[in-house]
């Protein structure tokens, strides 16, 4: 299994071929397009995180010591990112999750959409994640 | 320019490239690409005459108003007061103490809500809106409801994002103590028959607010033929500066309103036991205001007013026809707000794809569009939209701009299907 970073420098590699904004949205796209929806049953208001345009929604399971996420947007470009981040978070402990620094998307030049005012839900989900992450690690030392 | 329409381009009324010229930011580059700037509704650029008159302040006049009697604080206190002027002026207001300076229309709207449900609202007493207004003036009068225990009533829009008179007058009840209503909606472009709901407001007894944000930079207002009894609108989105605006009441019921904030140069006379506040327009106008912004502002008038409002119309229009004719050609295109009567704002959606994912490509090619629900969700739900794709126009845009619109949105379409 990938450290978090291992999987944060793949990323990051794809996309140094990448010269060309356009290139860059159509493989974000195609992330968006391959992410396998979350069913309808489950897009309920406890799995939602409001963005100010397009929303997210997120759902966490753990199992054997890891987090496992599935994440899922009204809107494409925003499925696409989220892909990318339940690729780099899901299957890693609570601890790696909670502890994580996220340095992909500035490296590839998308730190724009991680904006507040781009209100696409993506900072709450970021800081979802990271909490389910914490909620976790606490659990773990109850038990 | 390939496919703009040339007869068109030849009877605009004005050189927009002499307009262009004086607005430096639109020389700038975004990602790379020359700026095309269609989010006028949310906020207009600067001319340098704006940008250069509050410079121009700050370096050389600057101090406090109002109360020094020092040559820096008369000479800024008279720019402030020509200020208020030329608006009593450009609006047709009876006397400059109905002109008040605000931070913009949330400010001016939250002024009259607060005042006039502290002076008139009891328990049972109504307020009716539209479906179609700004979260600014829904969200102030349901706080003042909720205090007075007034209720807030709404005219629903039709589909074609007007809203009926008929189901107007049904709506207007004896309870009716004030009516407040867009005079242009911000989301849908749709002009409103303002002086019919003016009339029928007074003919059944209630006040009437009038929410002129986006009709001031593209309607001529009277406020005296009109009859309102106030009138909002912000200095932002007339090529003015951020934080400056202007309400507008008649005399004898700013007169009765009680304050809204209490602080310096609202009063009269303070003493512990019993303070007493100042005429208008001052009484509404607590602290130290956007000195240097209302100053500003008074360049941004002189900026329409050289235009001209018709030719501010003509070109509006102009552009709002060509956008239509344009846009209509892409596939799968839907428009929000079809009114006759429309100021230039086009809101939109594209078969399935969400308008955010629109915004995020063209913002890569440089076109400043708005997306989202534009602060009027209860239209979108009326739609059951999560929300539209909006270009609005200001007068610097050109036709060229709307091909690189249209050519914008086909291949953003191309790369999200």
């Amino acid at each position: 299994m990938k450290t978090i970073d291992e999987i944060q420098n793949e990323i990051i590699g794809d996309f140094e071929m990448y010269s060309d904004w356009a290139d860059k949205y159509e493989y974000i796209i195609d992330m968006g397009k391959e992410l396998k929806p979350i069913s309808g049953a489950l897009k309920i208001e406890d799995n939602i995180i409001k963005g100010c345009q397009s929303r997210v929604w997120l759902i966490a399971d753990y199992e054997n010591g890891k987090l496992n996420f599935q994440a899922d947007s009204d809107a494409i470009i925003t499925k696409g990112l989220v892909g990318m981040l339940t690729k780099v978070l899901s299957g890693h402990s609570p601890k790696e999750i909670a502890e994580s620094n996220l340095f992909f998307m500035e490296k590839i030049g998308l730190q724009e959409h991680l904006s507040p005012t781009r209100a696409n839900g993506l900072l709450a989900m970021i800081k979802q994640m990271k909490t389910y992450g914490l909620a976790y690690m606490t659990k773990e030392k109850m038990i | 320019m390939n496919s703009a329409n040339n007869d068109i381009i030849q009877s605009i009324p004005f050189d927009v490239d002499k307009i262009r010229a004086q607005f430096p930011i639109l020389n700038i580059q975004v990602n790379n690409k020359p700026l095309v700037y269609l989010d006028n509704g949310a906020s207009t650029q600067k001319p340098n005459s704006v940008i250069e008159t509050t410079n121009f302040y700050y370096s050389n006049q600057y101090s406090n108003i109002h109360r020094g009697v020092h040559k820096l604080s008369q000479i800024g206190t008279d720019l402030y007061e020509k200020t208020r002027l030329n608006f009593q002026h450009f609006i047709n207001a009876t006397t400059p103490s109905e002109i008040i300076f605000t931070k913009g229309t949330t400010h001016g709207i939250n002024t009259i809500a607060y005042t006039y449900g502290r002076k008139y609202l009891q328990k049972g007493d109504e307020i009716l809106i539209s479906g179609m207004e700004h979260h600014s003036n829904i969200v102030p009068w349901q706080i003042v409801c909720e205090i007075y225990g007034a209720i807030l009533k709404v005219v629903p829009i039709e589909q074609n994002g007007t809203i009926s008179l008929e189901k107007f007058k049904t709506l207007l009840s004896p309870k009716t103590k004030l009516v407040a209503m867009t005079y242009i909606s911000n989301s849908l472009g749709t002009i409103n028959p303002i002086k019919e709901i003016i009339d029928l407001s007074h003919q059944n007894g209630s006040h009437i607010l009038v929410d002129a944000a986006q009709a001031i930079h593209h309607l001529p207002i009277d406020v005296q033929e009109l009859d309102c009894d106030f009138l909002v609108f912000s200095g932002h989105k007339m090529y003015g500066p951020t934080g400056t605006g202007i309400l507008y009441g008649k005399e004898a019921l700013l007169d009765a309103l009680p304050p809204f904030e209490g602080g310096g140069d609202m009063i009269k006379e303070v003493r512990f036991d019993k303070t007493t506040f100042n005429d208008l327009p001052f009484k509404f106008e607590a602290g130290t205001p956007n000195i240097a912004g209302i100053i500003g502002l008074n360049a941004a008038l002189d900026f329409i007013k050289e235009i001209g409002l018709p030719q501010i119309m003509a070109h509006d229009k102009q552009l709002l026809d060509y956008c239509h004719q344009q846009l209509g050609e892409i596939d799968g295109i839907r428009f929000f707000g079809t009114s006759q009567e429309k100021a230039g704002v086009v809101s939109f959606l594209i078969n399935e794809i969400h308008p955010y994912d629109i915004g995020v490509i063209l913002d890569n090619l440089g076109i400043a569009i708005r997306t989202g629900h534009h602060c009027t969700q209860p239209v979108m739900d009326f739609y059951n939209i999560p929300g539209t794709c909006r270009a609005s126009f200001g007068i610097y845009n050109t036709m060229e701009e709307i091909d690189v619109l249209t050519n914008g949105l086909k291949r953003a379409v191309k790369m999200l299907s």
